[in-house]
């Protein structure tokens, strides 16, 4: 008995930060539409902070309090600056654009609190007063777990109360269900996005300082606590702070208890939880449908359209640079090192992984948060076979995309069963359930140890070889996915995605045909994946965590959601200045600030970029042109592909 | 009008708005003088909701000009428009659903302004006296008639100079027709200038003094209600009557 209350009590403070952390977010999200990625990064800044404020101030009876309330009050003139500098000047931008933006930032935070605080974990300040341990029934509990208890209620008092009783508050409801209405009656919305931003960053940092005398700082926090606050957000409910309070609740009960029941399977319970209050409430707990068309007047898409001269010549030099590359190796192996040929091979895998995602997202309308889960789920497919069957690399290459793509049947039914922003949360859930399978069973998987030895068969070992055998797979991935999206399939596709209400009023099953090309690009992902175990002789974890699936969202965006060459040119340029950078020390600052200034620089991506500085510097591209074409695209097939 | 009176409270001029490729409207101008009710007519799609849009800075037009009382408020943002005293009520009524109808009105609510009416909760449920009755009752819980008195109040709250009413007879039962005239009217006797859409022509013609007919993103006619009470084939062709 005592130990079941004492389990809840700590299940209950453990709920605190995340309350606050999620709120923050939900409060963001709501009035802005913007998922900030960064928030982890305001949290884990609300730490390192707080230490240094109690530090200045002394960590007495008042001055504590006063430390932890100005940590929260400086993350959140943090998340002005962000505001300010960055995201005001892209929100006429598409919606998803700005969270490049945030990705950019929370690489620039992670090396600014690195140089700052340094690579050694924090141990937090003690509370005053709050040092010792009360004995419930017979069970001790640590007096500040019955602090962090009281946190939350309190702080949804307050928000209330801000709400519901001021007219800043009403302002923001006001602009959560519709805020160009609320620009027409004459509010200037910057104001109201400043405030919020201040508003949900202080929250967030509030959460990491407030936690510090339990567990301190350290460099992890910022992505260990997102992906919680995700789930919160999302069972609770998009902008609904008091379904970020229920599902807080709900988490940090479930991740105390279930540490004592599935000693093994936490991360799994709590990504389950989310999957499955997705499916029965697709809203969250306390969320609503969002209101579609209130939002800005946008352009339509323009229309995909088959490879222009311009690119058709771009992608056979493309071609040809490849083919002839490791003949320039062979040649003059001290000009062409064998290092540009992994280089290439990597490059090429992410193009096809990036392709992949991008087939579901641009085309298809549907942002997944979660493709590492394919990615990943194909080279573990691989590995898992050359494991415990001893499979040669020709069967376990067949068998990676199929592996990947019953994962992505088996997400991809309940997945598509949601839009936008939900259906984005539910990959990123169920890659996470993924990534939890493969991380915690250490027996089958290796855990953090990964899978060793996989390498390719003898006639694809040499280095040459299994270039060619990447650029194979790669080209051939690639047309593929083109031949699908100009086939009347792709149309059907774009069609829903443009006008889900009229596409079935004509008749066309969408959901069936966004299950399909989801699982089309897993099985993608899935081949993308096993070219990169092959090519490791290795697999970890890390091919399946949310950075990695983070990684493919960047590139997508960065290329270019609109054209099919942009998710290439993204995967090309981010994978090459990844690996310029990571010689480097604060590599991760100068990619993030890279990120931010491609942002600013380029709404259209690089891809747009490309287009039109080609275009007008050759003279080739028509007016208005799209672009539209693989590299292969060179290869004789685009002019066949003109839509009918 | 004659030559000499003041300028205009509302002046458009050469409206030129896309959306994507498509051309809706072109060249289109209108002027509304001081204490006017003007209505655009127009069958559906027509280009009159744009016009509104365009003029309250909703969607950006790629060329033309708009006065407000003879300050330029070309390509400013919405909220800039709505303060120089441009009051606007969609059509598709847009109330906060979540907000009580109080909160509605405060979101609404902007300083008084010289040369305007000035309107407070209480005056407003003198002149909507349903909304009175549910002052706390969350806007998304009432009827369509009653939402759409609440849009009207609400935009009333910022104290505008000219309003911009996007089809307020639409989809409304008679009665609250005839209610919705009368207070078109009262809002006339205010002193304020009010810029109507509409597709009803016999709504239009209790309440407006000018028209203008609106057909593929241009002004096909221009002239008093009686000029198009007279002309029965300039609404045979260009209104659904
Ligand atoms: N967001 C949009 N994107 C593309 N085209 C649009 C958009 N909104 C309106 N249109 C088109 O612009 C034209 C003018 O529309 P508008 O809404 O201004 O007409 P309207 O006269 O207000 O019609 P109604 O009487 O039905 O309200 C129509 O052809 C419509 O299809
Ligand atoms: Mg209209």
């Amino acid at each position: 008995m005592g130990d079941f209350v004492v389990t809840l009590l700590t299940g209950l403070s453990s709920a605190a930060a995340l309350f606050l952390v999620a709120s923050g977010l939900s409060i963001i999200f709501g009035v802005t539409r913007i998922v900030n990625f960064a928030h982890g990064s305001f949290y884990m800044l609300g730490a390192y902070i707080g230490v240094t404020t109690v530090q200045s101030i002394g960590g007495g009876a008042v001055g504590f309090w006063v430390a932890i309330l100005l940590a929260a009050v400086l993350v959140g003139l943090i998340g002005v600056a962000m505001e300010v500098l960055l995201l005001r000047r892209i929100y006429r931008a598409p919606e998803l654009f700005q969270l490049i933006a945030t990705f950019g930032v929370i690489l620039v935070i992670q090396d600014v609190t690195l140089w700052i605080w340094g690579s050694e974990d924090l141990v937090g300040p003690r509370a005053p007063g709050f040092t010792g341990a009360v004995t419930i029934l017979g069970q001790r509990l640590p007096e500040y777990d019955l602090v962090l208890i009281a946190v939350s209620p309190l702080v949804l008092a307050g928000l209330w109360l801000l709400f519901n009783r001021t007219r800043w508050g009403t302002l923001v409801r006001a602009a959560t269900l519709d805020r160009q209405m609320v620009s027409a009656l004459g509010v200037n919305q910057r104001w109201l996005f400043t405030g919020v931003l201040f508003l949900g960053s202080a929250l967030a940092g509030l959460g990491g300082a407030i936690q510090l005398p339990k567990g301190g700082a350290d460099l992890l926090m910022d992505f260990n606590i997102i992906a919680a606050a995700f789930v919160v957000v999302v069972v609770g409910g998009m902008g609904s702070i008091g379904g970020a309070f229920l599902a807080a609740i709900l988490i940090g009960l479930l991740q105390t208890f279930g540490i004592q029941i599935f000693p093994n399977s936490t991360l799994i319970l709590m990504f389950l939880v989310m999957a499955v209050v997705l499916i029965f409430r697709p809203w969250g707990l306390l969320g609503r449908p969002e209101i579609p068309g209130h939002g800005v007047v946008e352009a339509p898409e323009a229309p995909l359209r088959p490879a222009g001269r311009s690119l058709r010549i771009g992608g056979a030099l493309a071609m040809a640079f490849l083919l002839l590359l490791p003949v320039a190796h062979l040649i003059a192996p001290s000009l062409v090192g064998d290092f540009s040929l992994v280089l290439t091979i990597e490059i090429l895998i992410f193009v096809l992984f990036a392709v992949a995602l991008h087939f579901i997202m641009g085309p298809g309308g549907m942002v997944s948060f979660g493709h590492a889960a394919f990615f990943g789920g194909g080279a573990y497919g691989a590995a898992l076979l050359v494991k415990f069957a001893d499979a040669p690399m020709e069967i376990a290459f067949w068998a990676a995309p199929a592996g990947a793509a019953l994962l992505a049947i088996l997400f991809g039914w309940f997945c598509v069963r949601l839009t936008g922003v939900y259906f984005a949360m539910l990959t990123l859930a169920f890659a996470q359930i993924a990534w939890s399978i493969v991380f915690q069973w250490g027996e089958v998987t290796g855990g953090d140890d990964g899978i060793l030895g996989t390498w390719p068969s003898d006639w694809a070992s040499s280095r040459v070889a299994y270039y060619y055998l990447t650029v194979g797979f790669t080209v051939a991935g690639i047309l593929a996915m083109r031949r699908i999206l100009f086939a009347p399939f792709g149309y059907t596709l774009r069609a829903g995605r443009d006008s889900p209400l009229r596409a079935a009023a004509i008749g066309i099953d969408l959901k069936r045909h966004q299950w399909i090309a989801f699982t089309i690009s897993g099985a993608f992902a899935g081949l993308a994946g096993a070219l990169f175990v092959y090519s490791k002789g290795s697999v970890f974890p890390t091919s399946m965590e949310i950075a990695r699936s983070f990684d493919a969202l960047l590139m997508v965006l960065l290329g270019g959601v609109h054209s099919l060459t942009g998710p290439i040119v993204g995967a090309t340029a981010l994978t090459w200045l990844n690996d310029l950078f990571s010689e480097l020390s604060y590599w991760r600052f100068l990619l993030g600030a890279t990120i931010i200034a491609l942002v600013l620089l380029l709404p259209d991506g690089l891809a747009g970029l490309g287009d039109s500085w080609a275009g007008r510097r050759l003279g080739l591209a028509s007016p208005g042109s799209e672009s539209g074409a693989g590299p292969g695209s060179g290869s004789g097939a685009g002019d066949r592909e003109a839509p009918a | 009008m004659t030559a000499s009176a003041p300028p205009p409270v509302l002046e458009a001029r050469d409206l030129h708005t896309y959306y994507g490729g498509a051309h809706i409207l072109a060249d289109l101008s209108f002027v509304l003088n001081d204490g006017e009710v003007v209505v655009l007519l127009g069958r559906n799609g027509a280009g009159k909701t744009t016009t509104m849009k365009s003029v309250m800075g909703l969607v950006r037009m790629r060329a033309g000009t708009v006065h407000l009382e003879g300050a330029d408020i070309t390509g400013e943002e919405p909220h800039v428009i709505a303060r120089a005293g441009m009051g606007y009520v969609p059509e598709d009524r847009r109330i906060f659903g979540d907000l009580t109808v109080m909160e509605n009105l405060e979101v609404g609510r902007q300083p008084p302004r010289p040369g305007a009416p000035a309107w407070t909760p209480e005056r407003l449920f003198g002149m909507f006296p349903n909304l009175a009755e549910m002052r706390s009752r969350p806007a998304g819980r009432m009827s369509g008639g009653e939402q759409q008195m609440l849009t009207v109040a609400r935009t009333l709250m910022g104290n505008p100079k000219v309003l911009l009413l996007d089809e307020p007879s639409e989809g409304l039962a008679p009665v609250i027709v005839d209610q919705m005239a009368a207070t078109i009217q009262a809002l006339k006797a205010e002193g304020l200038s009010i810029l109507l859409s509409e597709q009803n022509l016999h709504f239009a013609t209790a309440v407006s003094d000018r028209a203008y007919i609106v057909e593929k993103g241009r002004i096909r006619y221009e002239g008093t209600m009686d000029a198009l009470a007279a002309d029965a084939e300039v609404r045979n062709t260009y209104l659904t009557v």
